[in-house]
């Protein structure tokens, strides 16, 4: 079983290669877009250093559910629908959602990525 | 002319010395005084710019990763990880240019890559690329615009290593 404290710095020391930021940047609350500057081109580096740290394969949109807002049905007027979180919840489980619903706007969905997120993530993925 | 047009690049490496498929890529860069640029980067000091020592760096590693895939793919310059430059390159240098596979996957590859002149370390950069396979707003398929033909030709003709030549004319590696 993975310790979470262990995951947490080997994220820190991905973040900190992927997106060129210091250490003490890289807190758990710390969102990856607005507090470390990361851009689209940035998840796809992430993915891949995830993968290869802690040897699991991450399929697409699982992490990061990037195409669920390209789609008509989740995503109206620039705001998630109802039906739009639903999926979100289900996909992002990690993620904490109960600010966002307040206002869900789609500019609002990159805030969610958190370091947090992504090792809760890794340390379930390392469970099962 | 017509050549030119479609062709014209600007290639930052003379000709490569070795090249591994999937792993390794070796070439050589000579810097001389007869590129214009240097004569204002800087005036009476030439300087190759960083950003254009990147550039030979990408244009080692991206071709290294093109020539894994058979020239297959759209290898795009996405990000650089990481730049570091320990010393200037001035004309007269030769830049030693390697580049290293970190991995190659189906979304692109991720590559070391460094600059020596002399056996003395000039610049290291880690940089990644993605397979460009969008399609063009009218639905049709997105062709092979990194490595079109006139490259792939060009390529066997002038930057290709000797070792990777001779493969390549063998009957049996057809």
């Amino acid at each position: 079983m993975a310790d979470k404290q262990e995951v947490l710095q080997k994220v820190q020391e991905i973040l900190t290669d992927a997106l060129g930021v210091d250490e003490e940047e890289v807190a758990e609350d710390a969102s990856l877009v607005a507090d470390l500057g990361a851009e689209s081109i940035d998840f796809l580096d992430i993915v891949f250093r995830l993968e290869k740290t802690f040897n699991i394969k991450i399929p697409r949109g699982d992490l990061f559910p990037e195409d669920l807002l390209s789609d008509e049905q989740y995503v109206q007027e620039g705001k998630i629908t109802p039906e739009g979180l639903k999926v979100l919840k289900e996909k992002v489980p990690y993620a904490d959602l109960n600010e966002f619903e307040k206002n869900p706007d789609v500019s609002g969905v990159a805030n969610l990525f958190t370091v947090g997120m992504i090792v809760s993530y890794v340390t379930d993925r390392l469970a099962s | 002319m017509a050549f030119l047009e479609i062709f014209m690049r600007w290639f930052l490496i003379d000709k490569f010395i070795e090249i591994q498929k999937g792993k390794y890529a070796k070439a050589i860069r000579n810097i001389t005084l007869g590129e214009d640029h240097l004569h204002d980067h800087f005036p009476t000091f030439p300087v190759m710019p960083n950003s254009l020592i990147i550039e030979s760096l990408a244009q080692t590693a991206g071709i290294l990763a093109g020539y894994s895939e058979d020239f297959e793919q759209n290898v795009i310059l996405s990000k650089i990880t990481k730049a570091v430059f320990h010393r200037m390159a001035r004309p007269g240098d030769q830049l030693l240019l390697e580049a290293r596979i970190v991995d190659l996957r189906d979304e692109g590859a991720w590559l070391d890559a460094s600059a020596t002149v002399d056996g003395e370390m000039l610049a290291e950069a880690s940089l990644m690329f993605v397979h460009w396979r969008g399609e063009l707003p009218s639905g049709r398929p997105l062709s092979n615009f990194v490595f079109n033909e006139e490259f792939v030709s060009f390529f066997w003709a002038n930057l290709a290593p000797p070792s990777i030549k001779e493969k390549k004319n063998s009957p049996s590696a057809r």
